[in-house]
């Protein structure tokens, strides 16, 4: 794991650095201008928290079936991160539709459903902290519905009329503006393995604690 | 582990008998009754959810009420709230009785399907919340003056199909949360995120039926959305309930 | 510990550039008129001074994101060093055990 840090953290870092520059230099949307530039952040940071669930769903099935306790550890970290990067893009969505829109929040099928699944992250790390022992199983059920919620949130937008923006318009982007959401988006994802990485880190390192403990006492 | 073991021979033993797979049915069935007939003797849960259910419903309508008449678009949300919320109490108060004598490790011990277990227990559950909407809906419809008959079959449905995929989830983590601390409070918790998809589907289907100018394909197809997500969770609850109760 | 603190440096001073960088090239994009570049024309007719102004939303959302990974980062830091802490308290306490 240690091996994977290095070169992630140098993609990171470089595409995070080039990023500005490379959103500086995009164009101006015709109808919204300046505040759509908020696109390079809000739309990989939702593919960030994705990713994240994605991870999760898929580190709780494992242990739920498989009993792999490992991969408890990883779906904690996977459940963390999503609530981090939903937050970034429920934060940075209203900024936007705030000038787009002319309302901060809208009850359509996308906001709302997105606001749902990151709920239920809030709910995944709310038991887990409060739930006691006993608690993963249960938490790695709740992933499950969590990461099931994914392809409902993505597909959202192209089956209900919503106000919010349909998933063709990023696969139509001109070049100019494909470029940047490019490097955002390997920003976003490689930072997102990154932090992955760290956080599972710590939670082995807990888990090395919780042992130890336990040779203590006997 | 010593438990495993039993529940390993047990359903070694079930293999062996051809009729085995017939009795998942009368499993379930027979875990149903048993809670039917404990309810029945005491009427506990029925009682007291029905109570809170009305209650709710008349603090929401007080809540929109404007000049002496309850708001009449409010009727349909404020019917799926009180069942909603009167739901998970009684969610609550149901495994509370296997919690108290640890009767729900003992079935989970006996050489029986663990899905049928829970098909038992979601039945049982169904058939509470079916007493406590046929009393409260037409108390809705008193309230609010909303034409519940005119379209009763499809109402009855669309109160079915949300019902369902609010109480499987609601099965699910209610009997997993049996030995978790604060399960009270993390009940709602885990549960409404999840069952807020099916009460919103249940609320717009519910309002167009309650409309002056009745939208009947719209009604049929905020059903058919529930019936969507009724199979996506019950079969995501049929397949985790066995590995999540494990010890 | 000393191997985080070197991985959390080389962190840190590629995001407080681009950070930096960010702030700048808003507050740059902010002063200039929003003039659109050839070929793209402005659809509405509106006057710039009636509509809400989108340089703080666009400022704000891009500070939300970065305090939002750093204060996470942060708190991953604290939290590995508390355990840190405690499995060397736990590793000693057990090393004194073992002696005796």
């Amino acid at each position: 794991m240690k091996k994977r840090f290095a070169p992630l953290l140098i993609l990171t870092a470089a595409a995070f650095a080039y990023a500005p520059l490379a959103i500086q230099r995009a164009p101006y949307e015709s109808t919204m201008g300046l505040v759509q530039k908020i696109f390079y952040f809000h739309v990989p940071s939702w593919m960030a928290m994705f990713l994240a669930a994605t991870v999760c769903g898929i580190a709780s099935a494992i242990f739920l079936f498989a009993g792999r306790k490992s991969y408890d550890r990883i779906a904690v970290a996977g459940a963390e991160l999503s609530v981090v990067f939903g937050l970034i893009g429920l934060i940075t969505g209203p900024l936007w539709g705030r000038k787009a829109w002319g309302v901060w929040w809208q009850w359509d099928a996308r906001l709302t459903s997105a606001l749902v699944m990151w709920l239920i992250f809030v709910a995944y790390l709310l038991l887990r902290k409060y739930g006691g022992s006993g608690s993963e199983k249960l938490s790695a059920v709740l992933a499950l519905f969590g990461m099931a919620n994914v392809p409902f949130v993505y597909l959202s937008v192209n089956i209900w009329r919503t106000v919010h923006p349909k998933t063709s318009v990023v696969m139509t982007l001109e070049p100019d503006m494909g470029r940047p959401f490019l490097v955002c988006a390997l920003a976003f994802v490689s930072l997102c393995a990154l932090m992955l990485l760290t956080r599972v880190q710590l939670e082995n390192r807990r888990a090395e604690l919780d042992e130890l403990f336990l040779a203590l006492e006997d | 582990m010593a438990s495993e073991s039993v529940v390993a021979s047990g359903d070694r033993a079930m293999r062996s008998a051809p009729a085995a797979r017939s009795s998942f049915l009368a499993t379930a069935w027979l875990i149903t009754r048993k809670d039917l007939v404990i309810e029945f003797r005491s009427r506990e849960v029925v009682y007291t959810t029905l109570f809170f259910a009305v209650s709710c419903v008349l603090v929401f309508a007080f809540s929109f009420v404007k000049e002496g008449v309850a708001a009449q678009d409010a009727a349909a949300g404020i019917l799926w709230i009180a069942i909603a919320f009167s739901g998970t109490l009684a969610l609550g108060r149901a495994f509370e009785r296997e919690r108290q004598n640890d009767t729900l490790r003992a079935l989970m011990l006996t050489p029986v399907d663990r899905p049928a277990v829970y098909i038992g227990k979601l039945a049982g559950v169904l058939a509470l919340l079916a007493v406590v909407e046929a009393i409260v809906t037409p108390l809705v419809a008193l309230m609010f003056g909303a034409p519940v008959l005119d379209h009763a079959l499809l109402l009855a449905a669309l109160l079915a199909a949300g019902t369902i995929g609010f109480a499987a989830v609601g099965t699910l983590f209610a009997a997993m949360l049996i030995r978790a601390r604060s399960r009270d409070v993390l009940l709602p918790i885990l549960l409404y995120p999840i069952t807020i998809p099916v009460i919103i589907a249940g609320v717009r289907g519910t309002g167009v039926l309650f409309q002056a100018d009745v939208d009947l394909p719209m009604a049929r197809l905020w059903l058919s959305i529930l019936v969507f997500f009724d199979l996506v969770f019950v079969t995501l609850a049929l397949w985790t309930f066995e590995p999540a109760m494990k010890e | 510990m000393r191997k985080w603190h070197r991985s959390f440096s080389f962190f840190l001073l590629p995001f407080s550039l681009s950070l930096a960088l960010t702030v700048f090239g808003a507050t740059v994009c902010a002063q200039q008129p929003p003039q659109a570049p050839d070929g793209f024309v402005p659809a509405d007719q509106l006057k710039p001074q009636e509509q809400l102004p989108a340089a703080p939303l666009v400022i704000a959302a891009y500070a939300v994101a970065w305090v939002a990974v750093f204060g996470y980062l942060w708190s991953i830091w604290n939290r590995l060093g508390r355990v840190e802490r405690d499995l060397q308290d736990v590793s000693r306490r057990q090393a004194a055990g073992e002696r005796r």
